[in-house]
């Protein structure tokens, strides 16, 4: 049976953080082999190899990372999150002149375009400031590109319409052959951001932070400090969204933060 | 009924299932014991965009509560737990769930495979995998994974299932244990049940 032994994943992880700069020893064992066993079989070598591939540069960091991290994403998933998030939105713009939202880990950008869409719809843009963050800058290209393929539009139409937008999701595209091209116009607001929160400090201070699905990748250690990291780059008041399966509680910055939507995961950041 | 030879200190039961397996369910967890040890790990494939629902109507004859670990959640003696849907379950070293959004295996998220294949890892030879109906081929691999670490393997017998497929991919690629039908599946855990003995 193909598999990575301990040993062998500390070596590639320490071959790794020498030869790249980032450590994946924090993150969740069991997704971040399924990624190495991933690219072993994608290209036909052993762990040996692809650490002497690794050292030998014939891996840029940049294909290397695009490899191992994960950019499965749709539009509006969950489409009770984002009805949530439009009412607190709506809320939380009655007391701001203006709301800066940070997306960290924002992969393809699905969901910094649902949120572009809600706060178009709420008239809230032109009062937003949106940092789009992935430590993958490949992936983040493609965000900035802003075209989604024809096939997977169903899915993010069919999540849009239980969302109840105020109109046709298709309406924010263009056809481009087998792609869907995002309005450029709603893009304008958003500055795209290479961040690896393994190692970030924080760089500013935000009114809403979005980080779903992307501590599950972590173990306990590394979510405790990113949501540390978090906190500080939240405003007093400032709202935190995580994912519909991942939980704060537990954590050392815990007490900072009430639920607004125990459901949906939406916190607020106590003023202290 | 068969007789079983339980041959280790079992340490938790992985179920998995897709067409035809929520009925198999209810009547598995509607005769499964309160007090019944092992923890229950149950990936059933089901409609991706519903969050909420399953849960609740697997429970309604389920003797025991049945809950979606959230990401990182220690595994418990005596619990049965739901892969949540639209994401892929894994067990991690020391005996913790983890959530992962990659992509669908199979056309599925969750995927049986991953489950099985991460428990069979953590767990080695003190795992019980049990695969039910489906209609397509995930969690073969995962089978043969099970056994692969000398788990216990178990299928549903093709003979009763409403769709072959699953059980039939498995049985194709690796030993299988036990063939059994939904009637012999409850007696198994009974026997398990007498076996490991109850919760404390």
């Amino acid at each position: 049976m193909t598999d990575i032994s301990i040993l062998e994943l500390k070596n590639i992880t320490q071959a790794i953080r020498e030869k790249f700069g980032y450590d994946f020893s924090n993150y969740a064992s069991s997704s971040y082999k399924r990624r190495l066993l991933r690219i072993l079989d994608m290209h036909k070598i052993n762990v040996e190899t692809l650490i002497e591939k690794v050292n030998n540069n014939n891996f840029t960091k940049e294909d290397f990372l695009h490899e191992i991290t994960v950019n499965v994403t749709e539009m509006f998933r969950d489409p009770s999150f984002w009805k949530s998030t439009r009412s607190l939105l709506t809320t939380m713009a009655a007391s701001r002149d203006k709301i800066k939202i940070w997306h960290a880990g924002c992969s393809s950008g699905e969901e910094v375009f649902s949120m572009l869409i809600v706060l178009k719809e709420l008239g809230l843009l032109h009062r937003t400031e949106i940092v789009a963050s992935d430590i993958d800058k490949s992936i983040l290209v493609k965000a900035k590109e802003a075209k989604i393929p024809v096939k997977s539009m169903e899915i993010h139409k069919h999540n849009y319409e239980r969302y109840c937008g105020s109109t046709d999701i298709e309406k924010y595209f263009t056809k481009q052959g087998d792609l869907y091209a995002f309005d450029k116009t709603l893009l304008e607001k958003i500055s795209f951001r290479e961040v690896d929160l393994v190692k970030a400090i924080p760089f500013s201070k935000f009114d809403f932070v979005l980080c779903r699905n992307v501590l599950i990748y972590f173990n306990n250690n590394l979510q405790n400090d990113v949501l540390k990291l978090i906190s500080d780059c939240l405003f007093d008041g400032g709202m935190l969204a995580i994912g519909a399966k991942e939980s704060i509680s537990w954590c050392e910055v815990a007490n900072k933060f009430v639920p607004l939507n125990v459901e949906e995961r939406i916190f607020k950041k106590n003023r202290s | 009924m068969a007789d079983f030879d339980f041959k280790y200190r079992y340490k938790a039961v992985v179920i998995g299932g897709s067409a035809g397996s929520f009925q198999v369910l209810v009547k598995l967890l509607s005769t499964i014991p309160a007090d019944f040890q092992l923890p229950i790990i149950i990936v059933s494939h089901r409609l991706k965009h519903i969050r909420s629902g399953f849960v609740e109507a697997l429970s309604l004859k389920s003797i025991k509560t049945i809950e979606e670990p959230q990401d990182k959640d220690p595994i418990k003696k005596g619990k049965v737990y739901l892969a949540p849907s639209n994401y892929h379950l894994s067990i991690e070293l020391g005996n913790t769930f983890s959530l992962s959004t990659e992509e669908m295996i199979n056309n599925s998220r969750p995927a049986i495979d991953i489950t099985f294949e991460t428990s069979a890892y953590v767990f080695k030879e003190r795992m019980i995998g049990i695969l039910l109906t489906g209609a397509n081929k995930d969690g073969a691999l995962g089978m043969k994974a099970v056994a692969d670490y000398k788990g216990l393997t178990i299928v549903q017998d093709p003979a009763e299932c409403v769709m072959d497929t699953m059980p039939r991919a498995a049985l194709a690629i690796t030993p299988i244990d036990h063939v059994l039908r939904v009637e012999e599946l409850i007696d198994f855990f009974r026997k398990l049940h007498k076996h490991v003995g109850p919760l404390q």
